[in-house]
């Protein structure tokens, strides 16, 4: 009876520390921020320390006097600016999670369907970039599409082009940069789902007479969906908010709202302004975390 | 092997192709003579050796390197406690928010959780006079909210692969739980911390955004050094700290992927 009660006494504390510490953490350091995003984007620039009026002032007689200043939103929706740089950083995040996709759906399924001595190493060669220094993997385009770069170098020598393209400072610099940074977030959810995959199913469609691709389209795309879904918002959601990506490799018309963040914080020091921004891209990502978490948790979240 | 399964190495092999050849050429590069990075004028390692005398880079790496130890040490133990919570705990009340707010760091744009931790830590600084001014310790922070949650993704898939039946019976002979997950299933999951700590570190020795943010004056990293260089464009020196750093991290990912492959007493192979 006595060994009973010290367990439950140690069960019950091992829950206070096992889910109490990492909630304190992240309630006080990752939650507790966005309260204070919001409010500092109601506030006003000030030439201070911290550079922004504080929302409440006492002004005697026992009033608290709030002002809440909105005009950092109205700004967000009507400058065109903020505008076309939020609407480029969904084009951009749509268009190179497809191409994540096309690309990361045969070389996933390669993997996954290759004999497992082999399939250890092919996937410790995409893990290899994922934990390589993302600032080098995109430095490592700069030299490549330079108008003298490798690339030019390489097109030249072989006579298809006799004067350089210009690549880097264009949007399809930031395409191929984003392409290949992310390619691995979108291979392991895949890889990790097409594994699981039951293979019998497939032979079961070609016995009853389907053809390869039809049984494709019918039996494995449906059911690698939430791979599909998982990788694609680990792809998209951090891309919208990119900013080393679009700075390096972007020119000046490749507006991209992250950079534009960081623009109005270390430029303008206008804090303000950046939390406004800060505050309309997360409800720009809510829509899609909360579709990524739902199906985490329906198929248990071993996906990454 | 069929036709089908030559057009999808074939496709797998260009896939690698893409996401080596940048890696492998910066590497060729870093031993070029000339300063102009991208024409091939003969071999040199002098850009080592000018790397080793570069004392702002030095100092730079030195301070990475420590809060990236600092922060993958805290990542371990915090994301450990958060995969305990999710494969021991079952579904305790508020699973759902605990689970989101462990994955939300994962995907979260950095300019956001960059801005929003400097708002923290000024706001902070303003009412309990803590952290008192920005650096090591306002950079580490950061950086432990978004390792741990990587940590707790690595630690949670092999701690629900593993057997319990050593557990089990040192429970059945009267050992306390702590006792237990001590001497029994801390060994066991050792391998998975050895990779959570190597990620943990090598995710903060890479942070630019984040660390830019809730960086004071005299608190320069490694990756700003980097980038500051790398925006006046491209040189010999960056090529060569990139060749050691992709170095370090291929030893790093070859031993944590070694010591997972080792796993006795586990149920699964896969």
């Amino acid at each position: 009876m006595l060994l009973k009660k010290t367990h439950l006494r140690d069960r019950h504390l091992s829950r206070v520390l096992n889910i109490g510490t990492p909630y304190l953490w992240l309630g006080l350091f990752f939650l507790l921020p966005f309260a204070i995003v919001l409010h500092i984007s109601m506030a006003e620039t000030a030439l201070a320390q911290p550079p922004y009026t504080s929302l409440m002032n006492w002004v005697g007689d026992g009033v608290l006097q709030i002002r809440l200043n909105l005009q950092n939103f109205v700004s967000v929706f009507t400058d065109e600016l903020y505008l076309a740089a939020l609407l480029n950083s969904l084009w951009i995040a749509l268009v190179c999670t497809i191409a994540c996709l096309l690309i990361g759906y045969p070389m996933a399924y390669a993997i996954a369907t290759s004999p497992e001595r082999q399939r250890v190493i092919l996937l410790m060669l995409i893990i290899l970039p994922f934990w390589t220094s993302f600032l080098i993997r995109v430095y490592a385009w700069i030299g490549i599409l330079k108008p003298n770069g490798l690339l030019n170098n390489f097109l030249m020598w072989l006579g298809l082009i006799h004067e350089p393209l210009t690549i880097l400072h264009t949007q399809t610099a930031i395409y191929i940069g984003v392409v290949y940074s992310y390619l691995p977030f979108m291979i392991l959810p895949l890889f990790a789902n097409l594994t699981r995959l039951d293979f019998s199913l497939l032979e079961a469609a070609a016995d009853l007479g389907c053809r390869p691709f039809k049984a494709f389209l019918k039996v494995t795309l449906p059911l690698s969906l939430p791979g599909i879904v998982a990788g694609s918002m680990l792809v998209f959601i951090p891309v919208v908010g990119e900013f080393v990506i679009p700075d390096l490799l972007g020119g000046p018309d490749s507006l991209m709202i992250g950079k534009q963040l960081w623009t109005e914080f270390f430029g303008n020091k206008d804090w303000p302004l950046a939390a406004a921004l800060a505050i309309c891209l997360l409800g720009l990502l809510v829509v899609p975390f909360v579709l990524m978490q739902r199906l985490e948790s329906r198929i248990g979240g071993d996906e990454l | 092997m069929n036709h089908g399964r030559w057009k999808l190495y074939t496709f797998l092999g260009l896939g690698f192709a893409f996401l080596y050849i940048p890696v492998l050429l910066l590497i060729v590069y870093s031993f070029n003579e000339s300063r102009l990075v991208t024409v091939w004028s003969g071999f040199s390692t002098k850009w080592y050796a000018e790397l080793m005398q570069n004392q702002q880079l030095l100092d730079a790496a030195w301070l990475s390197v420590r809060i990236a130890a600092t922060n993958a040490c805290f990542a371990v133990v915090l994301g450990t406690l958060a995969a305990n919570a999710l494969v021991r705990h079952g579904k305790f009340r508020g699973r759902t928010g605990f689970q989101l707010l462990l994955t939300a760091p994962l995907v979260m744009p950095e300019v956001i959780t960059g801005l929003s931790l400097l708002l923290l830590f000024v706001t902070m600084e303003k009412t309990i006079g803590w952290p008192d001014g920005r650096g090591f310790t306002t950079i580490t922070i950061a950086h432990i909210t978004f390792s741990m949650a990587y940590v707790a993704v690595v630690v949670r898939s092999r701690l629900s692969q593993m057997d319990r039946s050593l557990e089990e019976a040192a429970m059945d002979l009267g050992a306390r739980p702590l006792r237990v997950y001590m001497s029994i299933t801390l060994p066991l999951i050792a391998p998975a911390l050895l990779s959570g700590w190597l990620l943990a570190f090598t995710l903060s020795l890479d942070d630019l955004v984040i660390s830019t943010f809730v960086a004071g004056p005299g608190s320069t990293t490694l990756p700003m050094v980097v980038y500051s260089s790398v925006r006046m464009g491209v040189s010999p020196q960056i090529n060569a700290l990139a060749s050691i750093v992709v170095l370090i991290v291929s030893v790093a990912v070859i031993v944590a992927g070694l010591s997972m492959r080792q796993r006795p007493a586990t149920k699964s192979s896969a």
